[in-house]
């Protein structure tokens, strides 16, 4: 299954034109993020937490539809849904902004259904999957009023947001054919670029299926100034928190400095495997799973 | 006791919460988006066994339970209360009936078994996998009375009663599965 899988992305990817590209594994300067935790190197730097920063150098430079598959690694994150290193498929596309990339999820989903004969449905833990049935689309306000039955944006709570997303919101997402989630709050924003109607929500989306979180994608933001800003802001949240700080992604930011409009999304392979093979956990699509540590 | 955080939160965990021990009998991590991580817990409580859910995040601290499990020997029964004696420093300590629980099915004079104390408590007690006991009482078997099955309810010498096959009889000394209060074997 993870073999065909793998394939079947490089086949559409292919066919859409796309250039699978390799980027380093090491990094001196990871994104600064407060939630993702890098594994540190002796040598100094850590492993990535995700291909993002060089891939957007990339597309800096010119590429304007690229993706790759790789191995990305987080620290301490061990779970059903969690592995400390998973395989990670990132792609971009230059001059654009997430419609399309929500359009090449909907492509990819049904082309890599297709190649491993679940194209007309299955059962995943007892629950009826479609690829081909209509997809939704929430924006993050919509969802908790259903769900949560508040407004994030206007009650908004750091503290609780996350936990009513997990606990009362990610659970309806995503039967029987995936469901994007949009217009993340501001705060959650990360690299997104905020959206052109309404600075309280950003051009962010998750894409889910079967409550599980496949991908995160956004519009990305191309303001090097408001990205710096960004970052530092993250910085002394993780020197206050007594996290370990890496250097500021200076090339990175200078980058941005010439990198047109684009958009960016990170789908989680192992996960796609595990649904499409109906496990219930992570470790029974990968090899050798990890240790609790 | 040692402080913990949320990263060391696993099923199995001990950990002491309003002053009584509680163990992690479900454990789920999560980890929105680029959210924070959430630490899902089911948390039973060791002494009631009342079970309740929670969810810690990252930077949450918590105090290890402080428990231990120590070797006692049961000496007699006097009243509600249980007297066991303590097989390294020879102390003496009495439990209830509710702490005591069903092992009573299966405690005759001198048996050791393990106690789990909390902060220096007894809250728990927990046997060998295997006791043997006399049969004090049991009716012969009806031989080739097979539609009443093959076996007969025998009383043990803890007042326990048992299933036992036809063959065993009064004053025998038999196998017991502590853990799932059924007949092993004969002894001899």
């Amino acid at each position: 299954m993870r073999a065909s899988v793998l394939q079947s992305i490089r086949g559409f990817f292919q066919e859409k034109g796309f250039l699978e590209v390799q980027t380093p594994t090491r990094t001196l300067a990871p994104a600064p993020e407060s939630h993702i935790e890098p594994i540190p190197l002796l040598e100094g730097g850590c492993l990535i937490t995700s291909p993002e920063l060089h891939m957007k150098r990339l597309l800096a430079a010119g590429y304007e539809k690229i993706f790759q598959i790789c191995t990305v690694f987080r620290r301490g994150e061990r779970g059903h849904r969690h592995h400390p290193e998973f395989t990670l498929l990132e792609w971009y596309r230059l001059h654009s902004d997430q419609a399309a990339l929500q359009e090449d999820c909907e492509g990819l989903l049904q082309f890599v259904c297709r190649a491993v004969h679940r194209e007309s449905g299955w059962k995943y833990g007892g629950n009826w999957l479609d690829v081909n049935a209509p997809w939704e689309k929430w924006t993050v306000q919509e969802a908790f009023l259903r769900y949560a039955g508040h407004d994030p944006l206007t009650q908004w709570n750091q503290d609780t947001f996350e936990e009513v997303l997990v606990q009362k919101v990610e659970p309806n997402l995503g039967f029987p054919a995936p469901c994007f989630l949009t217009h993340y709050p501001a705060f959650q924003a990360a690299l997104a670029k905020m959206s052109a109607h309404d600075s309280s929500t950003c051009e962010r989306f998750e894409l889910y299926w079967a409550a599980i979180e496949l991908a995160n994608g956004f519009s990305e933001l191309t303001d090097a100034m408001e990205q710096r800003r960004r970052f530092e802001s993250v910085l002394k949240e993780r020197e206050k928190a007594d996290l370990p700080l890496y250097a500021m992604p200076e090339k990175f930011l200078k980058s941005l400095e010439v990198l047109k409009p684009c958009a960016g999304i990170a789908l989680g392979v192992d996960r796609l495997v595990m649904l499409l093979a109906d496990a219930p956990s992570l470790d029974d699509v990968v090899a050798f799973p990890p240790a609790f540590t | 006791m040692a402080v913990l955080t949320a990263s060391d939160l696993r099923k199995g965990l001990k950990l002491e919460i309003d002053g009584e021990p509680y163990i992690i009998v479900d454990f789920e991590f999560s980890k929105p988006g680029k959210g924070q991580a959430l630490y899902r817990c089911r948390l039973k409580n060791m002494i009631t066994g009342s079970q309740f859910d929670r969810t810690y995040r990252s930077g949450d601290k918590f105090n290890s339970a402080d428990l231990e499990e120590q070797e006692y020997q049961f000496l007699y029964k006097q009243d509600n209360s249980y007297h066991f004696m303590n097989t390294s420093n020879y102390e003496q300590i009495e439990l209830s009936t509710d702490t005591v629980g069903d092992a009573v099915n299966f405690l005759t004079e001198n048996l050791v078994v393990s106690i789990l104390l909390f902060e220096g408590r007894p809250i728990g007690i927990s046997l060998p996998n295997f006791v043997t006991l006399r049969v004090v009482q049991s009716d012969p078997g009806i031989k080739g009375d097979t539609a009443a099955g093959t076996t007969k309810p025998a009383t043990l010498e803890t007042g326990f009663v048992i299933q036992v096959p036809l063959f065993v009889e009064q004053d025998e000394t038999l196998k017991i599965d502590t853990r799932t209060g059924t007949y092993v074997e004969r002894v001899k």
